[in-house]
């Protein structure tokens, strides 16, 4: 009976993600629309943008590769993958102990590592100069985010994200200076992964200052739709991984009740909407920066990283 | 039933045979396939036995031959350990004879290669099954001479010499430190079998000595930075499928040393210990990607990482130092299979990738990725192969490669255990380092695969490329095949590999078998666990699923059309980008500190017509800093003790004779 409502729990999970994600991009977009005092599109148009998408013809460049028509697919599954093991309204998730936060992390990587090929396989300067520099930013990004791990899991003790996450409920941990070190190093790593602003502007298609959207240029019609929505996702994993480690309140815990279930949805759907206005406010406040100053920026989450891990040595009160 | 000792013995016995046959038909145009057709079978053999004795756990077996010294014979001795490193050099050697016999075919001089290989992999099976320390010592000169026969094959190319030269001089060096170590070891007493060193007692500064001695010669052997620098010379010098294995294999029986020595032989380490390799290793495995990271030529880049990857063992054997130093049995143990379990993961990898390096070589006769392009419409299975030994590699799921890091990580995971603070800080940092290494990984093999297989051809023969012979996809595709396995079901190797933990450090990881769904649990579910096979299947359904749906329902249309160029399509393939330019951001944010990479831009005023410049200057600092000072005072010495060369026959006799008293006064204050 258990196994059944857990398999339902993640199922639903799963589906929950893909129908939220294209929306969490909608509401971002608005809400930064009517920061610059537009009215911007609808909520809802990243999935009409999917649908229009779906319909259109596929342009393929002359010499395109397999690898560059299964590179949608495979990001796409990957980034879903890692997206559904993230514990979003309940915790005890059926399949969360078949992969960890750094398995997450190494799954995102996977994801990265074939989109950063797809750009380089047209062999046009466009890609090229898109794929290296995502690659540069993952080189400082993931250490950040790896240490990040460190620091919750030595806290934790465990870097099982269901386990994570009922412990960070429990009521024994209280605030912990080491924990905000940890948070402000996800946050910047998450906008650095989601291409948002100061790393990378995901409105501009201005060559220079591109680097998401140049390794997807030769992309169009599913293949591109794929991408999108794949990026949509990432965005939502992101933002649930924040939530459920740092805010996990209201998150279901194992044999409650089916209203309980209900309760924490709803709380979810809320702090997912906190999150995406914090993040339109904090784009429309900041500007980007130049690529080379980007290091920079992911160099302070990678010191803020590690500088959480020690002073979870230094005192057992932090 | 002989015991798997003398069985073993007696595939080494056949492997020199076969180099006696190979001598003996070098005018017959059959003689490749012969003799790579032999080392095949023989390793297969030897395979079949190590990996009967380590799964079957059939106990220590000893053999006693009355050849070397007199009065002493040769002992050898087959443990677990042993037979773990057995299954990865005869692994690596069928795979590697496999590939010669289509890769062989191609050679201009055989003769100079085939009486070698079966030589060379005699060597490193023997070095694995001495049990005293001269047997030890020969075996190991042994194969570092065959090895060096070998990376001369190609004698008249320009740098080979040079690299052969490098070579030579830090194996001498090595075992002149491996040489002090064992005799150290043996103590006055002059013990030499392992038996007896074993059971000796050896003081702390005695073991202090020893261990830096092994991080010497082991470590030059395996790669260690500041020892590496023969490594990208010598093993890109010699044929691919020798440099797959002395970059797969053969820094692995340094590591076996290593481990041998420190482990086994030693007794109980000192916390101290550790600190020394953790930091060596971190610093190994970083230095290591970041030189593979600027290498343009596609086999050096491939050498570079296997510092980087040798440098990530040596880390997690520093954990299960500081863990076993501290009575922590069961981390150590984690540490210790991890270190073991990339061990593994590497001889996979590494020679998958120097083998599909070496099919690009026959095809295109380049080893510039510069030269290369576009070589996945040309050459789609290797590509495909060369693409899995990438993912493995870079540490992604579902592949091995992914494995052995989490499991790394797990154990760094285990510090707050460790009472002393230097190591309880060390350790996370040194994660940090692991885990930089990681991302730059996966920088550098984008960088390698996209630019020698994806964009358009950058040269007339990478246009003219074809597919390779079937040995060598057949060798490739077996590896590809076990990287893959060894992702998805990492529960087997670890249970395979814990009478190895359990003979080194007396504890072993949780039997995996009985875990549902053969998933991994290092130490308990609720701390960590990991299933590759259900991320696999997790992936694969995934994409059918948006695949199916797509293909159902959206549009299924394609049109080819020419690639988007703005409005002006870039009119040469030479204007994509490059793996220097590829690079760049990397260099730019870490090489000037490491290289001290600095951009020269020569832009002539306007009117003047001279194209502009661009120019990198990238400085080896190791090369610069440490060998170039080291060899200009070996000059200096040589050029003052030439003059010894040309004294009269007085002088020579007042020198001897000065000596003698010297000697003698120096024996007289002495007792």
């Amino acid at each position: 009976m258990v196994v059944i409502s857990d398999i339902f729990v993640q199922l639903g999970q799963m589906a929950l993600v893909l129908l939220l994600a294209p929306l969490l991009t909608g509401v971002v977009r608005k809400i930064k629309a009517r920061l610059l005092r537009r009215r911007g599109p609808s909520i809802f148009q990243p999935y009409r943008d999917l649908l229009r998408l779906l319909r259109k013809e596929v342009v393929l460049a002359e010499n395109a590769s397999w690898l560059f028509r299964v590179t949608p697919y495979v990001t796409f599954a990957a980034i879903w993958v890692a997206a559904a093991l993230v514990p979003t309204f309940a915790s005890g998730l059926e399949f969360s102990w078949s992969a960890d936060l750094i398995a997450i992390v190494a799954l995102l990587g996977s994801a990265r590592f074939f989109l950063a090929l797809a750009g380089m396989d047209v062999g046009t300067s466009f890609g090229g100069i898109g794929s290296s520099r995502e690659v540069m930013i993952a080189a400082l990004a993931e250490p950040a985010m790896l240490l990040m791990v460190f620091c919750v899991a030595l806290i934790a003790g465990s870097t099982q994200l269901s386990t994570v996450a009922t412990f960070m409920a429990s009521s024994e941990v209280g605030l912990r200076v080491s924990l905000g070190m940890a948070m402000i190093a996800l946050i910047m790593v998450a906008l650095a992964e989601n291409a948002r602003i100061p790393v990378d502007n995901p409105a501009t298609h201005l060559e220079l200052t591109m680097v998401h959207e140049a390794m997807i240029l030769e992309y169009s019609g599913r293949h591109l739709a794929m991408i999108e929505f794949g990026a949509f996702l990432k965005l939502l994993l992101y933002i649930s991984l924040i939530i459920c480690v740092f805010f996990p309140w209201q998150i279901t815990t194992e044999g409650a009740g089916p209203l309980s279930y209900l309760v924490s949805v709803a709380a979810y759907i809320l702090k997912l909407a906190v999150a995406s206005l914090l993040l339109a406010v904090f784009e429309t406040a900041t500007a980007k920066m130049r690529v080379f100053r980007v290091p920079e920026f992911l160099g302070a989450a990678l010191m803020l990283g590690l500088l959480g891990t020690l002073l979870r040595f230094v005192s057992r009160g932090f | 039933m002989i015991p798997a000792v003398a069985q073993q013995i007696w595939c080494v016995a056949a492997l020199l045979g076969t180099t006696a046959l190979a001598i003996a038909s070098s005018r017959s145009r059959r003689s490749t396939a012969l003799v790579y057709g032999a080392t095949f079978a023989i390793s297969l053999v030897a395979l079949a036995g190590a990996l009967f004795s380590l799964i079957a756990r059939t106990g220590a077996t000893e053999l006693t031959l009355p050849i070397g010294l007199p009065w002493l014979g040769s002992h050898f001795r087959l443990d677990a350990l042993a037979a773990f490193f057995l299954v990865v050099v005869n692994l690596g050697a069928a795979t590697a004879s496999l590939y010669g016999l289509g890769y062989g075919s191609h050679e201009s001089t055989p003769q100079r290669i085939l009486p070698f290989f079966p030589a060379f992999l005699a060597g490193m099976n023997l070095v694995v099954l001495a049990d005293d320390a001269f047997t030890y010592l020969l075996c190991w000169e042994f194969m570092s001479l065959a090895s060096w026969a070998l990376v001369m094959a190609h004698h008249r190319e320009a740098d080979n010499t040079r690299a052969g030269y490098v070579y030579l001089v830090m194996a001498s060096f090595g075992t002149l430190a491996l040489l002090l170590a064992f005799g150290l070891l043996s103590g006055a007493g002059g013990s030499y079998s392992f038996a007896a060193i074993r059971s000796a007692e050896h003081t702390p500064s005695e073991a202090a000595l020893v261990l830096a001695l092994m991080l010497l010669g082991a470590g030059s052997k395996a790669g260690l930075v500041p020892l590496h620098v023969w490594l990208p010379l010598a093993h890109p010098a010699a044929p691919s499928h020798v440099s797959a294995l002395m970059s797969g294999v053969m820094t692995k029986v340094a590591i076996y040393g290593f481990i041998r020595v420190v482990f086994d032989l030693l007794g109980p380490p000192s916390w101290s210990a550790s600190v020394v390799v953790l930091i060596l290793g971190g610093a190994t495995a970083v230095i290591g990607i970041l030189y593979a990271l600027m290498e343009n030529d596609l086999k050096r880049l491939l050498a570079y990482s296997t510092i980087e990857n040798i440098g990530v063992i040596f880390t997690s054997l520093g954990l299960a130092l500081a863990f076993q130093a501290n009575g922590l049995g069961l981390a150590a143990a984690l540490a210790f299979t991890a270190a073991l379990f990339h061990v593994l993961n590497h001889s996979f990898f590494k020679s998958l990738l120097f083998f599909g390096a070496g099919a690009v070589l026959t095809s295109t006769g380049e080893r510039d990725m510069e030269k290369l392009g576009g070589l996945i419409h040309r050459m789609p299975l290797t590509s495909f192969v060369f693409l899995v030994g990438c993912v493995a590699i870079s540490a992604l799921p579902p592949f091995n490669g992914f494995v052995s890091e989490w499991l790394m990580f797990q154990a760094v995971l285990l510090s707050p255990d460790l009472p002393q603070w230097g190591l309880k800080i060390m350790v996370p940092a040194i994660g940090a380092l692991l885990a930089l290494a990681a991302a730059l990984a996966a920088a550098c093999f984008v960088k390698a695969f996209g630019i020698t297989f994806l964009g358009r051809a950058r040269s007339p023969a990478a246009e003219a490329a074809g597919e390779v012979d079937r040995y060598s996809l057949a060798a490739m595709f077996a590896l590809a095949a076990l990287c893959f396995l060894a992702g998805i079901l990492p529960g087997l190797v670890i249970d395979a590999l814990s009478p190895v933990a359990e003979a080194m450090i007396g504890h072993r990881m949780p039997v995996q078998a009985n875990d549902p769904w053969l998933s991994i649990v290092p130490i308990e579910e609720s701390r960590s666990s990991y299933n590759g096979l259900l991320v696999f299947v997790f992936i694969t359904a995934a994409a059918s699923l948006a695949v199916y749906f797509i293909h159902r329902f959206a549009s299924r249309a394609i049109r080819r059309g020419p690639a988007w160029g703005c409005g002006f399509s870039d009119p040469t393939p030479a204007a994509q980008y490059s793996g220097a330019s590829f690079v760049q951001p990397i260099r730019r944010v870490f090489g000037t500190l490491v290289f001290q990479a600095r951009e020269h831009v020569d832009m002539p005023a306007p009117g003047d017509l001279r194209p502009a410049r661009f120019k990198v200057d990238i400085h080896d600092l190791v090369w610069e800093r440490l060998y170039t000072p080291l060899t200009e005072a070996v000059w200096f010495l040589a050029d003052r003790l030439n003059q010894l060369q040309f004294l009269t026959i007085r002088r020579y006799l007042s020198l001897v004779f000065a000596t003698l008293v010297t000697l003698l006064l120096v024996l007289a204050i002495w007792s």
